[in-house]
């Protein structure tokens, strides 16, 4: 065995990358509940790769076909249900995880310095799955499908000069059809998919180079010992391997519990009206995009010009990107923050939450002076968070992480 | 951090455990994608059984059906047939029908369930073409011996009118006989042995 | 400062009516999907009433027989009245289709006549429930029906024989919008009132499990996938523990 290892390792780096990555990387041995949810997304994608792969088997990308292809998948082909499940699970599933996620950099400034690029990799990945998770939406071809599509493809329109010949473009077609459905079905499962894992690898490999942050946001590379192995810091493996092998655990039966015995999750995973065949000659009565855009979709609705509603929702996710230089505190962790970054967090989750409520549901007036209210608050907590942290009265950091 | 107190049994064993109950996981998880590429239920509706009327077919003729995409030939003989089958033995590759080329009903000296019936799929089994038929006694490229049979324009493969190869000719074994039972006198149903079988 | 909070809670309560489903309140279906009976009787109801003009297009015949127990021999004798171009019964294998072509329907009905397979994964049982019981009389409308659930609607009361002849009783309001006020039988059909409400509460249990046919497996599988994950659960938290002894 140690034989064909050191062959191997001869030829390629295979004990280098495993020490590097595993059993030599030293994470902190404060990680709390929060931690979980980086390795969760990887298990994700892995379960939306392979899912997806063996559900294209079955599908076709054909406006004729589409929309029988996928009831063929649920009903003709064995256990095409349960592999369909897996996939439309899985994407709600992805976001979920990945708002934690990134609520968790948030709480621990894991976005500061030095891990700006971490975080901008990160963004990247959150980009591309939003687009990737739009694209794969168009392929059941359901009426939801059709018209969401039709929605966001419109935003493009509200660009000046160019904004008519782009959706044009898009769509490849004057209409939604065939054509914008092949392409997002090309896109969808082979060139984002590609994009996801190149970043996810260069958001890891930034990671490992400097290191993960921790809940007291203490740098512990700057207490070694002899060895040169960080005194608050454990081997990955085999310590947070089995952790998270009890968090990926306990992560399945959420995600088990939602696939097998509520898959459409009350019309959220699965909308309703996606069960209709899409028809260009008659819009649903209430469109709603699925629920991980509606935040940003109250945004766009909140504003009343479709310029200004246009750049405001880019704007919304835009912003997160400068976030590392925004935020100028050199605290990173809220536990040791003040009062006032605690508040501006508190509220910019709350406005998030309620922005994306919002996004599910008809307007009224009121509801678009609360979405209005959310929009504020949502850019305010930049704005106040520019403000705030250049002197923030912060309490002091502990030399050491603590329990 | 302390290692002098670690019961490293007890962690391979533990170890050992979580593996075993991930792998029974990973097997479990693989059933549903393996499975997925067994035929669907278009696939087998598609491939289900096919009935044949073969009241209007008559002596010395054939009738082909599709079944799964295959056809099949259906082969009304002649006493005079059956006679001639008997004396070819000795030029046959496999006269007793030894392979396993037919259900059990069928491995008899004229291969079928109907002595006057016969039931064979239409492929020749050296290469996958489909062989002619070719009744005519004695015809001019096959030999004044010829007492009709299928010949593969492919390759040259040669058969007798119960599907037997002849010796000396690429194709190794028999033609195929398919499951198939009677469901009345004259209706055929191609793809099932039937509960008598 | 009330003023917005008052605004903020109206916005923000849920809204239990479909989205623009004409608000009405709609009556409870009761749906068991694991009762074969009711699925047998739907069924049969289904492809006398429903499947001359709409199809079930993803549906096969031998998966009704398969998960409600009926042989191919019952399938062919009491459910398939399609037959192919040759003039034969179709196959049990294969899928519900109809004869109508989608131009016949467009002339006849003045619409898209809908694929019923998944019907009730976007209308959802209570609302079908609701809308089969409620045609009433109408002699405004091509169908001389009218439905509360669905104004306007270019479907005939086909169950009409059964429930007998509907009136409503119309409200209109200040803005001309009629509402349905209350119905009541005028002349009984041959079926009584609850005779008839379980009639299409079959007939609503087979579209409901016609939408998933897989719904009573998926459970079975996810019930004991969990199992298992609460055993690899605690072998996993056992070795957790174990080696997290190290980390003080």
């Amino acid at each position: 065995m140690e034989k064909l290892l050191n062959w191997v390792d001869d030829r390629f780096p295979l004990s280098v990358l495993w020490n590097d990555h595993m059993a030599k990387y030293y994470a902190p041995k404060n990680f709390n509940f929060w931690y979980f949810f980086g390795s969760l997304a990887l298990l994700v994608l892995v379960i939306q790769i392979v899912s997806g792969i063996f559900l294209t088997m079955h599908y076709k990308p054909d406006g004729a076909l589409a929309f029988a292809s996928v009831e063929y998948i649920m009903r003709d082909v064995p256990y095409g249900w349960l592999i369909r499940y897996m996939h439309s699970t899985g994407a709600s599933a992805f976001f979920i995880v990945v708002y934690l996620h990134m609520f968790r950099g948030l709480m621990y400034g894991s976005y500061k310095q030095p891990r700006e690029l971490i975080w901008l990799f990160g963004m990247l990945i959150y980009l591309a799955l939003m687009a990737e998770a739009f694209m794969g939406y168009l392929l059941p071809w359901g009426q939801m499908s059709f018209w969401g599509a039709q929605v966001i493809i419109s935003l493009f329109g509200a660009i000046p000069w160019i904004g008519d010949a782009l959706t044009l473009w898009i769509r490849g077609d004057y209409v939604i059809s065939d054509a914008t459905l092949n392409r997002f079905f090309a896109l969808h499962v082979i060139a984002l998919p590609f994009v996801l894992v190149g970043l996810v690898v260069a958001h890891l490999i930034a990671l490992h180079e400097v290191g993960s942050n921790n809940p007291d946001g203490v740098e512990i590379k700057k207490n070694k010992d002899e060895n040169g192995i960080p005194k608050d810091g454990i081997p990955f493996h085999p310590y947070y391997s089995v952790k998270d092998i009890v968090g990926v655990v306990v992560f399945l039966m959420f995600f088990v519990s939602v696939m097998f015995f509520a898959p459409e999750m009350g019309g959220y995973f699965l909308e309703h009206a996606n069960f209709v065949p899409a028809d260009p000659l008659k819009t649903p009565e209430h469109i709603a995009p699925v629920w991980y855009f509606t935040p940003f979709y109250a945004i766009l609705r909140a504003v009343p010009d479709k310029l200004l509603g246009v750049i405001a929702m880019f704007a919304s996710i835009a912003v997160l990107f400068v976030l590392p230089w925004i935020d100028r505190c050199k605290v990173k962790s809220i536990r040791y923050r003040a009062t006032i970054y605690k508040v501006n967090l508190a509220a910019f989750v709350v406005s998030f939450l309620v922005l994306g409520y919002l996004g599910m549901l008809p307007t009224t007036p009121g509801r678009t002076l609360v979405a209005q209210i959310g929009s504020i608050v949502y850019f305010g907590f930049f704005v106040v968070l520019w403000y705030t942290s250049k002197n923030e009265n912060t309490k002091p950091v502990p030399e050491r992480v603590t329990k | 951090m302390t290692t002098d107190t670690v019961d490293t049994g007890k962690r391979r064993t533990l170890t050992l455990a979580t593996s075993a109950v991930a792998a029974v996981g990973a097997g479990f998880v693989a059933v549903p994608f393996v499975a997925s590429w067994a035929p669907s239920e278009r696939a087998k509706t598609a491939g289900a059984p096919v009935e044949v009327d073969i009241s209007k077919l008559d002596e010395g003729r054939l009738m082909t059906v599709e079944w799964r995409g295959k056809p099949v030939w259906i082969v009304k003989r002649s006493n005079k047939t059956l006679e001639d089958l008997k004396t070819l033995d000795d030029s046959l590759r496999d006269a007793a029908s030894e392979k396993d080329q037919q259900p059990e009903y069928a491995k008899n000296p004229v291969r079928s369930r109907k002595p006057e019936v016969l039931v064979l799929v239409g492929i020749c089994t050296h290469l996958g073409c489909s062989p002619t038929f070719r009744p005519d006694l004695a015809a001019a490229d096959l030999g004044a011996d010829w007492k009709g049979g299928f010949f593969c324009p492919c390759h040259g493969s040669k058969f007798d009118l119960a599907g037997r190869v002849y010796s000396g000719v690429p194709a190794p074994t028999n033609l195929e006989v398919p499951p198939h039972y009677y469901l009345s006198d004259n209706v055929i149903l191609v793809g099932e042995d039937g509960s008598a079988a | 400062m009330r003023k917005l909070i008052t605004a903020l809670l109206l916005a923000v309560a849920p809204s239990l009516v479909l989205a623009g489903g004409a608000g009405i309140q709609l009556d409870k279906a009761n749906i068991d999907v694991a009762n074969k009976e009711a699925i047998q009787r739907g069924a049969k109801t289904f492809v006398n009433y429903c499947l001359s003009c709409h199809s079930a297009a993803y549906m096969r015949y031998n998966r009704l027989g398969a998960d409600a127990d009926m042989t191919d021999q019952q399938l062919k004798d009491n459910l398939i009245f399609t037959r192919n171009k040759k003039g034969e019964q179709t196959k049990v294998g294969e899928l519900m289709k109809i004869a109508m072509s989608e131009d016949y329907a467009k002339e006849a009905f003045g619409t898209k006549i809908p694929d019923l397979t998944v019907i009730a994964r976007s209308r959802g049982a209570d609302w079908l429930y609701t809308y089969l019981r409620t045609f009433y009389a109408d002699a405004g409308r091509p169908t001389g029906h009218n439905n509360k659930a669905f104004p306007d609607v270019g479907m005939p009361n086909v169950l009409w024989e059964m429930q007998g002849v509907q009136e409503a009783e119309i409200r209109v309001d200040d803005k001309g919008t009629k509402h349905v006020e209350s119905l009541k039988i005028t002349k009984p059909g041959t079926h009584s009132v609850a005779e008839f409400d379980q009639v299409v509460n079959d007939l609503v249990t087979y579209l409901v499990y016609m939408g998933e046919p897989m719904q009573l497996q998926r459970q079975s599988i996810g019930f004991w996938t969990l199992v298992f994950l609460l055993i690899f659960f605690v072998v996993a938290y056992m070795l957790k523990k174990e080696y997290w002894k190290d980390v003080h």
